[in-house]
């Protein structure tokens, strides 16, 4: 049960440590991405725009030579010079011994030995440093004819604009490292609070929980869940401890009432026959007590919610005409009345023998408790989708400070004591109440008790509105 | 009867096959899952009482389910420590004719024993059952006793149906409660024993000779003679 520490995980086993990673990998590449996008617009713009005007202007040079032959293309290659304000474009026109014709170059850049080729290359022009980017054309009758920009400027603009860029992708990988060490650092946070709690829990203090940032975020519902989840845990832990208290506790009594039978027997029974009856009391004894542990394991099932397996769709007059019927016959020979009253159908979803049992456990109670000659009713309401099955009795009932405690396992409030039971009837008429999703509720029926077996939730119950009564 | 009890438990074992026997039946007992795979499978019997959970590898329900793949129609209980109801029906899914959960009583394991291995023989056909002067017709659902027409509720017919039809066996409580109203529980009032002294209000007690006997620590019967 002891698990490592996050931090003492390998680095790249935390999962922080894979959170803040993928966190700043997404932030980085996002970044660049950005970056090229940046550099593509403005930059690859300005290149692509330069080479573009270049090229346009050779079109228009070539065709002038076209025109008017190498005399119209010295004209125009020194209107072009003169008309160029920024004073940026680059034109040579040699011969074809690569003596100078027209244009701004003193001589042949070296470098431009082929034609059909971007060339960049440093000049100097006007006693500057530069860098010209040109293009190289044949003419007819050997003239070559060189066409360029000085980009110097531009070029200064690009690697400005790249530095940045690459910075900016810098800064952000740093930041995107001190992003993900925080949000390993939270993750871990957040993931220490609850295994704090479950460590603890574990080593025994059930009192522990989890701790709620309250920003109410997606952590703050995981803990809420884990915490709901621990406090039903603790109920039933609770539960489990209540019933193992009171088993120790009530079944000690006829344990020993049977153990005190059998050495009584053994050391003081004078004939067989006095034997024979201490043996069958002694019988009688345990059968009752395994009818305890049969009642407990039934609810302990029941309340582990295992029986949903046998939810069906059923007609609960069935259900209660089959209760009635058995229960009928005892009420008539106490000279109790018995009323029955429920529409001629009713369609539910539930477990049929759960359903019966816990009736049967409810009509068994009031009729114990009723005096002779007074009156049970036993009837089924559909009140706004619920489904009601009401049994009343003229009983003491029970007394409003004893009603929440009366479900408890192997509880008998004080007009109990004396009659025959061992406390468990409510108990699992509750369990089958909230299996059913459903619950008990214990009236004042003024005089005696109602108690409302009021499965609220359940679904689609087509109740025909026409009760029909009839008495046992 | 010829029955096979299938049973580790040493004393358990011992208490049920001694309490057979001197009930008149002949029985063969098996300790362990294999042997009693092995006896189930060669041999014949009337009825077969398998614990659940077995040694030797071959659990009870393993028994079952190759028996009932070999078509093998003997009646068989199955005597078990699982109550749940889930338990229950897995038992009575896989073959099984009837499931005792331990503790029980053994007047309760001989009635229902003696129950399945009186099953099905004759009884499909029958339209119409009759003890002494009792007849009950399952058709016209009419009973007379002695010529004389009775009057019953419909449950109370079912109630008269099963006893006839288990007539001269023990019924216990809680075979009346299954069989009659299909109840698998244990009710707290002695429900059972109001309706059966209702239903002899109906059938016995204007007759010179009662039917229906009470057996003392096991349940009723329905029979001819008076108590043994």
């Amino acid at each position: 049960m002891t698990g490592k520490p996050v931090s003492g995980l390998g680095l790249f086993r935390s999962a922080g440590f894979r959170f803040g990673m993928v966190y700043a990998l997404l932030l980085t590449l996002s970044a660049v991405a950005l970056a090229l996008f940046v550099w593509w617009f403005t930059a690859g713009l300005l290149d692509r725009q330069t080479a573009s005007a270049i090229r346009a202007d050779a079109q228009g040079l070539i065709e002038r030579f076209d025109e008017g032959g190498i005399a119209g293309l010295v004209a125009t290659i020194e209107d072009r010079l003169a008309a160029n304000v920024d004073d940026d474009a680059i034109y040579l026109l040699v011969d074809q011994n690569m003596r100078r014709v027209a244009g701004n170059l003193d001589s042949w850049p070296s470098v431009v030995n082929k034609a059909g080729e971007w060339r960049q290359f440093p000049v100097r022009r006007a006693g500057a440093r530069s860098l010209a980017l040109v293009f190289r054309y044949e003419l007819p009758e050997g003239f070559h004819l060189l066409v360029g920009r000085d980009v110097q400027v531009r070029v200064q603009l690009g690697n400005l604009l790249t530095d940045a860029l690459i910075w900016a992708v810098v800064v952000v990988l740093a930041m995107a490292t001190i992003g993900a060490i925080i949000v390993r650092g939270y993750f871990r946070r957040t993931v220490a609070n609850v295994s704090v709690t479950a460590k603890a829990i574990a080593a025994g203090d059930f009192t522990q929980r989890v701790k709620r940032s309250g920003r109410g975020d997606e952590f703050d519902q995981l803990a809420e869940v884990i915490n709901d989840m621990l406090d039903r845990i603790g109920r039933l832990m609770d539960g489990v401890r209540q019933v193992s208290n009171a088993i120790a506790h009530d079944l000690r009594t006829p344990i020993t009432r049977a153990r005190a039978r059998l050495e009584e027997a053994a050391r003081n029974a004078s004939s067989p026959d006095d034997l024979h009856a201490a043996i069958e009391r002694a019988t009688a004894d345990l059968d009752g007590i395994v009818a305890v542990f049969q009642a407990l394991l039934r609810i302990a099932e029941i309340e582990a919610g295992s029986r949903r397996a046998n939810f069906q769709r059923l007609d609960l007059v069935t259900v209660l005409e089959g209760v009635a019927d058995l229960y009928g016959a005892v009420a008539e020979e106490r000279g109790m009345t018995f009323i029955v009253t429920h529409p001629p159908k009713l369609e539910i979803n539930g477990d049929p023998a759960l359903l019966q049992q816990a009736v049967a456990n409810l009509i068994d109670n009031a009729l114990k408790f009723s005096p002779a000659g007074g009156t049970v009713s036993l009837s089924v309401e559909v009140r706004q989708r619920r489904t009601l099955i009401i049994v009343t009795d003229q009983g003491p009932g029970i007394p409003e400070e004893d009603r929440v405690r009366a479900t408890d396992r192997f509880y008998r409030g004080d007009s109990a004591r004396g009659t025959p039971g061992s406390g468990l009837g409510l108990s699992l008429v509750q369990a089958v109440a909230q299996l059913h999703a459903g619950v008990l509720r214990l009236e004042d029926a003024k005089p005696g008790l109602r108690a409302v077996l009021d499965l609220s939730s359940m679904d689609e119950t087509e109740a025909k509105k026409n009760p029909v009564q009839d008495a046992v | 009867m010829r029955i096979l009890v299938v049973e580790d438990d040493k004393d358990v074992a011992g208490f049920v096959v001694r309490g057979l026997k001197e009930t008149g039946h002949v029985v063969e007992h098996a300790a362990n899952g294999r042997d009693g795979l092995f006896m189930a499978v060669s041999e014949n019997f009337d009825a077969i009482i398998l614990d659940r959970m077995l040694p030797g590898g071959v659990d009870g329900l393993k028994i079952l389910e190759t028996l009932r793949a070999q078509k093998n129609p003997v009646p068989v209980m199955i005597l078990s420590a699982m109550a749940d109801v889930d338990d229950r029906v897995k038992g009575l899914k896989a073959g099984g004719d009837d499931y005792l959960t331990k503790p029980f009583a053994f007047a309760e394991l001989l009635a229902r024993v003696e129950a399945l291995g009186r099953r099905g023989k004759a009884e499909a056909a029958q339209t119409k059952l009759v003890v002494e002067d009792l007849e009950l017709d399952l058709l016209s659902r009419q009973v007379k006793r002695a010529g004389q027409k009775i009057d019953l509720q419909p449950r109370e017919f079912r109630l008269l149906e099963y006893l006839m039809r288990h007539a001269g066996q023990v019924v216990t409580r809680t075979m009346l409660l299954e069989g009659v109203w299909d109840y698998h529980f244990d009710p707290q009032t002695n429900v059972i024993d109001v309706h059966v002294s209702r239903l002899r209000q109906k059938v016995d007690k204007p007759f010179p000779v009662a039917l229906i006997h009470t057996v003392r620590y096991a349940g009723y019967m329905l029979r001819a003679e008076g108590p043994a």
